[in-house]
């Protein structure tokens, strides 16, 4: 499988974008190195602004900056970029539909060497309690390019999620990306998995297992995470016999509880693969850290294979 | 420009039209923000009605001047100036926080003409103004940013991240106001929480600091044309004011940042301004 680096996909297509648009300008809290909005800033460097390591401001200085006419992309990682400036995101951004594109980059457990202190775990459920907001989160390189534009284009706020390491393709480059649209990957008739992010390549592996087993998993990757398309979740869930939620983040507030919401009164057993309520901690390697946490092919085959009693 | 005898007796009409109706918004037996709106009124006042560039009927011109209050509590004020200007009608000020009123309790700039932001959760305006002053750097434009605020306000962190990023972009189209009516909610702020010294602390921050009478109109249109002339700095207006002022039972009193006057409080108010406007 052929595999990208999400945050340089991130990079590099918002240097496109800025190409196509003068209104893009960027924000960064001293982290460009690593989100890669390096790139903008050595191609658009009148821009760029950096913000210095304060966040805070950094998103009610995007709102300024949109309420003229920008288009303000805010980069932090995951765990700052929705967690320090929630007042920011909340009251400069949001009541008034400002827009601004907060990415939350290093997402999850992504960065595994950093410990608990950069692990943004909890960033989809802060921001989904948050009206007005959109939260975007794509599976691979291709969909990260796709949802950034998306993104740019949409008028109001989004939070967009990235995860820093490589990760293999597992969406089609011919496949139109719409805000609020979850899409299929692989078709199947036991048991519908919803996923996000990395763990959409997850739960394809689990799939790819289990057909040699007889059961048949339908993987549907859902990449906007709000607002959460209920008759689409509904009717993709209509017909199997069990339902698997996959996610990177904490079991508190994000796809687990969406999809358990959207299906309340069903009468189907629906299982969550998630990190518990608990931090992250520091590994050697982004596998090793996501195996501890159990989030793993393993885990969704056995998830699967509960729902189906 | 330099301002007029005729003028300066113009305005201080004005700012007494505005207290009373900031009075009048509140009314008898409910809370509202009394002290901070009338510590700010005489700013407002020479801002909207000298200084400013802009336009009641094109509230969203591109080229407009911008005054955000980040102690956005100090709403009322800014709403009976604009109301005054012609921004929506007069009669609106009655219904400030009814339910479904296009005047919220903080300002809403979705809701009310004329307003630029959301602000209120405090420390958040400065930045914001801050953006729109990037943006008009950044655009070439000549429009200025005008921010109010407050001396307990500057207690949260985002202001002095405002205040750093505002320097280092030499934002000299940036002004700001420094309400310094020495009280804040629970008491006076050197007894409370003294977040004194202030022009040092501006000053080290790399701000051009001016320092006024808060009430003084000849002094509050002066210094905004000294912030004028300031090349490559952002400039702050401490101007010392009085919580509450024009209200005799409310100057200076804790109790009047959200306070419930009485009808005997309210009418001695009324009656005082209605003497004066006449």
């Amino acid at each position: 499988m052929n595999m990208q680096n999400c945050r340089a996909v991130y990079g590099e297509t918002l240097v496109e974008l800025g190409r196509e648009n003068e209104r893009i300008v960027v924000l960064e809290a001293d982290l460009g190195k690593t989100t890669m909005t390096k790139l903008f800033e050595k191609e658009f460097p009148g821009r760029f602004f950096e913000m210095g390591i304060g966040e805070q401001n950094m998103v009610s200085v995007a709102a300024g900056l949109a309420l003229c006419g920008k288009i303000a992309f805010v980069n932090s990682f995951a765990v700052f970029a929705a967690g320090r400036p929630y007042d920011q995101i909340r009251v400069s951004v949001c009541i008034g539909k400002v827009n601004v594109k907060i990415i939350g980059s290093s997402c999850g457990l992504s960065d595994f060497g950093d410990g608990a202190t950069h692990q943004g775990i909890e960033d989809i459920a802060i921001m989904r309690a948050i009206p007005n907001m959109t939260i975007l989160s794509p599976a691979d390189g291709i969909e990260t390019k796709k949802i950034v534009r998306a993104a740019a284009d949409y008028q109001g706020p989004v939070y967009i999620r990235i995860i820093r390491n490589d990760v293999p393709d597992v969406t089609e480059e011919s496949q139109e990306f719409k805000i609020g649209r979850p899409s299929v990957i692989r078709e199947g008739t036991d048991v519908t998995v919803f996923a996000h992010g990395y763990m959409v390549y997850k739960a394809l592996k689990a799939a790819e297992t289990l057909e040699k087993q007889g059961i048949s998993l339908r993987i549907v990757n859902v990449s906007t995470l709000k607002p959460i398309d209920e008759e689409a979740i509904k009717e993709l869930a209509d017909g199997v016999r069990g339902i698997v939620t996959v996610e990177e983040h904490t079991i508190i507030g994000g796809l687990a509880n969406a999809v358990a919401f959207v299906l309340r009164g069903w009468a189907i057993p629906i299982e969550t693969v998630a990190i518990q309520d608990c931090f992250g901690q520091s590994a050697l390697s982004y596998e090793e850290l996501l195996e501890h946490y159990g989030l793993t092919d393993k885990a969704i085959i056995k998830a699967a294979k509960r729902v189906l009693g | 420009m330099p301002v007029s005898t005729d003028k300066i007796a113009e305005l201080e009409r004005i700012s007494k039209k505005l207290r009373y109706d900031i009075v009048m918004m509140i009314g008898a037996g409910k809370p509202g923000h009394l002290g901070g709106s009338c510590s700010i009124a005489d700013i407002v006042t020479v801002l909207y009605f000298h200084k400013m560039r802009h336009n009641p009927k094109k509230p969203k011109w591109p080229d407009r001047d911008r005054l955000l209050l980040s102690k956005g509590h100090a709403a009322l004020a800014q709403y009976a100036a604009l109301a005054e200007c012609g921004y929506f009608p007069k009669k609106e000020l009655g219904t400030l926080k009814e339910l479904g009123t296009i005047l919220q309790g903080h300002p809403e700039m979705r809701r009310t003409p004329g307003i630029e932001a959301y602000t209120g959760s405090l420390g958040q305006g400065l930045s914001v103004a801050c953006g729109m002053a990037l943006a008009g750097k950044l655009d070439k434009k000549d429009y200025k940013v005008y921010c109010i605020v407050g001396d307990g306000e500057i207690a949260e962190g985002q202001i002095w991240e405002a205040s750093m990023m505002a320097a280092y972009y030499k934002l000299d189209n940036l002004v700001a106001i420094f309400d310094k009516n020495l009280v804040q909610a629970t008491g006076p702020i050197v007894e409370r929480y003294d977040t004194n010294p202030h022009g040092e602390k501006w000053k080290a921050f790399g701000w051009c600091v001016l320092e006024i009478d808060g009430h003084n109109i000849k002094q509050i249109a002066d210094s905004l044309d000294e912030a004028d002339k300031v090349k490559g700095k952002p400039v702050m207006i401490i101007a010392n004011t009085v919580k509450g002022k024009g209200v005799p039972f409310a100057e200076g009193k804790a109790d009047f940042h959200h306070g419930i006057m009485t009808q005997e409080q309210y009418e001695t108010a009324r009656q005082l301004f209605e003497d004066d406007c006449k």
